[in-house]
């Protein structure tokens, strides 16, 4: 724990520019997307414990529960669930790729960002439909 | 002769030489989770709006129970490591790092302990 006199120091120092004063790149804007989908799964999981609650505890819970989940938010919010599990998986599978020091060009770079997008916004909608062909489901 | 404990020399002296240890966990989790995340998209998928005694159901089968369990151990890892490096990144008040940083333990063990007894309960409760 810092004391009074050096926390103004602190305060003191300038500060390096912040991101609205560069250019937005697919690797940055992917890099903010990974860690906000991250924060997104955290407290998504809070949804994911309710409706395993609710199933453990009654019928009428788990109606509840799933009545909850099929209204327009809630599915917006099981939709975008899947969507930031996706996205955060690829995106993290891009990172294990440069974890072994692999794709560090700027086009390898680009590239691999550009597919982390298309390819959890393509999942996330192609398991949708498949899912909703299903009797019953979503 | 000093009555002060060693710590006042050794404070902002650099890394306590535990990054490399959180980096590695980091990864083992992720790794695991690639697996595991694909199953849960797949569990969601299908029991989206499904009644009550399907999920039911599907919940007691063993596989996918046990998917369930190994899931919510190493996603309740991976995200107090993952949230604990954005409390660390933004939180500049040591007080409220701290605060923040043990609410963080707090909610992974919460989320990942009440998980794993709703599926208890569903395999093995009344």
């Amino acid at each position: 724990m810092h004391n009074g006199e050096t926390s103004q120091v602190q305060n003191a120092r300038p500060l390096s520019p912040h991101l609205y004063v560069y250019k937005p790149e697919i690797n940055m804007l992917m890099s903010i997307v990974h860690r906000a989908t991250g924060a997104a799964l955290y407290f998504g999981t809070i949804a994911l414990v309710i409706w395993l609650i609710a199933t453990a505890s009654s019928e009428e819970q788990y109606q509840a529960v799933n009545s909850m989940f099929a209204t327009l938010p809630g599915r917006l919010i099981v939709l975008g669930y899947t969507w930031a599990l996706l996205h955060h998986m690829f995106g993290g599978i891009r990172h294990l790729i440069w974890d072994v020091g692999y794709a560090f060009n700027l086009s390898q770079i680009n590239y691999l960002c550009w597919f982390t997008l298309i390819a959890s916004l393509t999942c996330t909608v192609g398991i949708w439909v498949i899912a909703s062909g299903y009797e019953g489901v979503f | 002769m000093t009555m002060r404990t060693p710590l006042k020399n050794v404070r902002r002296l650099g890394s306590a030489k535990e990054g490399a240890n959180h980096f590695w966990q980091q990864r083992v989790t992720a790794v695991a989770n690639i697996v595991l995340g694909l199953f849960l998209v797949w569990l969601i998928a299908n029991m989206a709006g499904q009644e009550y005694e399907t999920a039911k159901s599907w919940l007691a089968n063993p596989l996918v129970a046990i998917a369930l369990l190994l899931l919510v151990a190493s996603g309740a890892f991976h995200m107090r490591l993952g949230m604990q490096v954005i409390i660390e990144d933004y939180i500049s008040s040591e007080s409220s790092k701290i605060v923040l940083l043990m609410l963080n333990t707090f909610f992974a063990i919460a989320v990942g302990l009440a998980s794993v007894f709703a599926i208890f309960k569903i395999n093995f409760g009344a």
